[in-house]
């Protein structure tokens, strides 16, 4: 869903080309254990701010106008709803124990979360914020993704094994698609084709068909002088254009770069320790990671594919959300 | 030899109708949780729960974990709970239940009732998961083609413990071991260990006392007394030591009742174990939760045993979609499987002896302190077989 959010964000910069300034961002990341959010300058990559919050934030997300960013308090079992303007907690939301995940409709009205101990997944109307339905999945819902036009969301149960995709209008399962063990991201292509779905202990990447739900490819990896069971796929990214996908492989310390349209392995780019989850700039030619273990992001240039700075921020980074 | 020609029928039977695997009728998959009834036994310290029935909710939360994922499947499983009284005869009860259909045996047995189920003549049709038993002979010189171990060895644990010594550099230890033959079982695998990574036992020492009621009035300065005389064997030229009372006699007591100023591990003080309350890394979290909220209590190391038995067979169903045991054996054994166990890396089994590989937890029953394999003890198969017995050290060749 993110990369519907991106879509929408370019379509607005294609439309008025160069008004806005390609760094004028901001990042927020999630400090898992300093329970806060670090903000970090776009231009001077650095922490302009620290902003104290709920007990144990991990993932985040952006509403569509970019004006509140929402925040899995993991350990306070709800959705914390920060104003990106004035910095404050003005709400929070119900999202049942222990959330971790969130994704945002591509209409901006809806958020959908994980609820990893009941196995549900909660669709939450962001207008009233109130519960619209709970979804009953596999074991351990985990990552979530929605399709650019809306209709499909994935969820992956790291217990289960399987992404589950559901009818966002009926909220039936439609399809589930078995695939390695610990699945923690499911990530739409901008066309909406392709899921692609992490698996932690596997260590494979599953690129599934939207339609049929086969998958189309397995993506491995390989690193020398690495243990394979250090190779843990969790975030992913995928370029609108389909041109290159991104890969964090936790406990290897770097990010796969795949060519997208091949499925063929490219490169890994060394980042921090336990790199755990990606963001894009809306120009999509910045790649931020999160490093838990070295508490810090690394900003990748994402045309010559090398890693330009790391960024200390709080303690064990784990989500990221950029803000145009 | 009936029954024999009959499973002989029923497998070809299955092999033909599992061809067009595709509209396969759906899989019944009865898992045997098989237990004696024993008294629980007491800890000495009154912070530590006596846990009345260790175990067989490991089994429960699994069943209800793979039921979940054989919903979208057609694969029905069921968890039979078969407990034998103390004088019960456990191998009527494992004939029995194979006489019923049932092929999936979690053993939740002490030694002679797991060697009981292994030599029996049934056991070939079958798969029996260890979930309790840490011989080291099991996984060393007496191995056995259907029983897979998910159960900690001795040996892994002791190499686990002495690794995190070893890269503390806290090399020089004294082995103060209990009489039991667990206790002497043990012992054996620190020394093991102490070889095998270049620590040293410099003294060592068995303690002979008896047990004492673990509530007495004024117990206390009696244990404040004994306990610097039972520990003087290494005077204070030692680093850690190695206390090793697997009957909770006498090891609670020795943490800052030695004589010297040392730290104590083993079975009390810093243990290594597959599982305790402290974890909560590697989203731990939701399955300390889940246990909890239908056991009612901590998830113990019998429970996360036969946890994993349970997910390891449902796994190997999940991806094979089938139930016969030499299918789903294959899997086991072979290079495609693995499973989730909330530490971080997939667990697999070891093809020698079919012990689960797992890194393995050192606690100090407060918190989590390391988790072992340690850095920079390397292997050229993988850092876990670093712990316990490896291939070239065994016997057993299981094919």
């Amino acid at each position: 869903m993110r990369k519907g959010l991106l879509n929408c964000v370019a379509a607005l910069a294609c439309a008025a080309p160069l008004a806005l300034p390609a760094e004028a961002m901001t990042i927020y990341v999630s400090n898992e254990k300093g329970n806060s959010i670090s903000i970090v300058d776009g231009d001077s990559l650095e922490v302009t701010a620290t902003v104290e919050v709920g007990n144990r934030p991990r993932g985040i997300a952006l509403g569509k106008d970019h004006r509140f960013l929402y925040i899995c308090a993991s350990d306070d079992d709800h959705i914390q709803v920060m104003d990106t303007e004035s910095l404050e907690i003005v709400g929070t939301l119900p999202s049942g124990p222990d959330p971790e995940l969130l994704v945002i409709s591509p209409d901006g009205k809806r958020l959908y979360a994980a609820n990893e101990d009941d196995n549900l997944v909660t669709v939450i109307d962001l207008e009233t914020g109130k519960k619209l339905a709970e979804i009953p999945v596999g074991v351990e819902p985990e990552g979530m993704g929605v399709s650019p036009d809306g209709k499909t969301i994935v969820n992956t149960s790291e217990t289960t094994n399987m992404a589950h995709f559901i009818d966002a209008d009926t909220f039936e399962i439609k399809g589930n698609v078995l695939v390695d063990q610990r699945p923690r991201i499911a990530e739409f292509t901008a066309d909406g084709k392709e899921v692609w779905v992490s698996a932690e202990i596997g260590g494979t990447v599953s690129v599934i068909d939207a339609d049929s739900f086969e998958i189309k490819k397995k993506i491995s990896f390989s690193v020398p002088g690495l243990q394979p069971e250090a190779l843990q796929p969790v975030g992913v990214r995928v370029l609108s254009d389909r041109s290159r996908a991104f890969v964090a492989l936790g406990p290897a310390n770097r990010v796969a770069v795949i060519d997208a349209q091949s499925y063929e392995v490219l490169d890994y780019v060394l980042v921090g320790q336990r790199v755990w989850q990606l963001a894009l700039s809306p120009d999509e030619k910045q790649l931020f990671t999160s490093n838990g273990v070295s508490n810090d992001i690394t900003l990748i240039d994402v045309e010559r594919e090398k890693a330009r700075k790391s960024i200390p921020v709080g303690s064990y980074p784990w989500g990221i959300a950029i803000k145009p | 030899m009936l029954k024999r020609l009959l499973a002989t029928a029923g497998l070809i039977l299955a092999a033909l109708a599992g061809v067009p695997a595709a509209a396969a009728p759906a899989l019944e998959l009865p898992i045997v949780f098989l237990t004696r009834a024993e008294e629980p036994p007491l800890p000495l310290s009154f912070v530590d729960p006596v846990v009345e029935d260790p175990g067989v909710w490991g089994a429960r939360l699994a069943i209800k974990d793979n039921q979940t994922t054989g919903g979208f499947l057609g694969h029905n499983y069921e968890l039979v709970e078969v407990t034998v009284p103390a004088g019960g005869d456990v191998a009527a009860a494992f004939a029995e239940q194979v006489a019923a259909g049932s092929r999936l045996f979690i053993a939740d047995l002490p030694r002679d009732d797991l060697l009981a189920l292994a030599q029996h003549p049934d056991a070939a049709q079958t798969l029996i998961f260890n979930s309790r038993v840490g011989d080291d002979d099991l996984r060393r010189t007496t191995c056995f083609p259907q029983v897979f171990h998910t159960a900690l060895s001795r040996a892994m644990r002791a190499d686990a413990l002495v690794q995190f010594l070893v890269w503390k550099k806290w090399t020089e230890l004294f082995l103060l071991a209990g009489s039991t033959e667990g206790d002497r079982a043990f012992a054996e695998a620190i020394r093991r260990a102490a070889t095998k990574f270049g620590a040293e036992i410099v003294a060592e020492d068995s303690y002979a006392y008896s047990p004492i009621a673990r509530r007495t009035d004024s117990g206390h300065i009696q244990v404040q007394s004994q306990m610097p005389l039972a520990t003087q064997a290494a005077d204070d030229d030692y680093d850690v030591m190695i206390a090793i009372d697997e009957g909770e006699i006498f090891g609670e007591y020795l943490p800052f009742n030695s004589y010297a100023p040392r730290p104590v591990a083993g079975t009390h003080g810093l243990v290594p174990m597959s599982w305790h309350r402290v974890q909560e890394q590697w989203g731990s979290t939701q399955i300390q939760r889940r246990f909890t909220e239908v056991a009612g209590r901590w998830m113990e190391e019998r429970d996360y045993a036969a946890w994993l038995g349970v997910r390891a067979l449902g796994e190997a169903v999940t991806r094979t979609n089938s139930a016969e045991v030499a299918t789903l054996r294959a899997y086991l054994r072979g290079p495609d499987f693995a499973l989730g166990g909330f530490k971080g890396v997939g667990l697999t089994f070891r093809p020698w002896n079919q012990q689960m590989r797992q890194p393995v937890l050192l606690v100090n029953k407060r918190i989590l302190v390391s988790v072992s394999p340690q850095p920079g003890f390397l292997h050229q198969r993988t850092p876990l077989d670093s712990l316990g017995f490896d291939e070239p050290e065994t016997d057993c060749a299981l094919q």
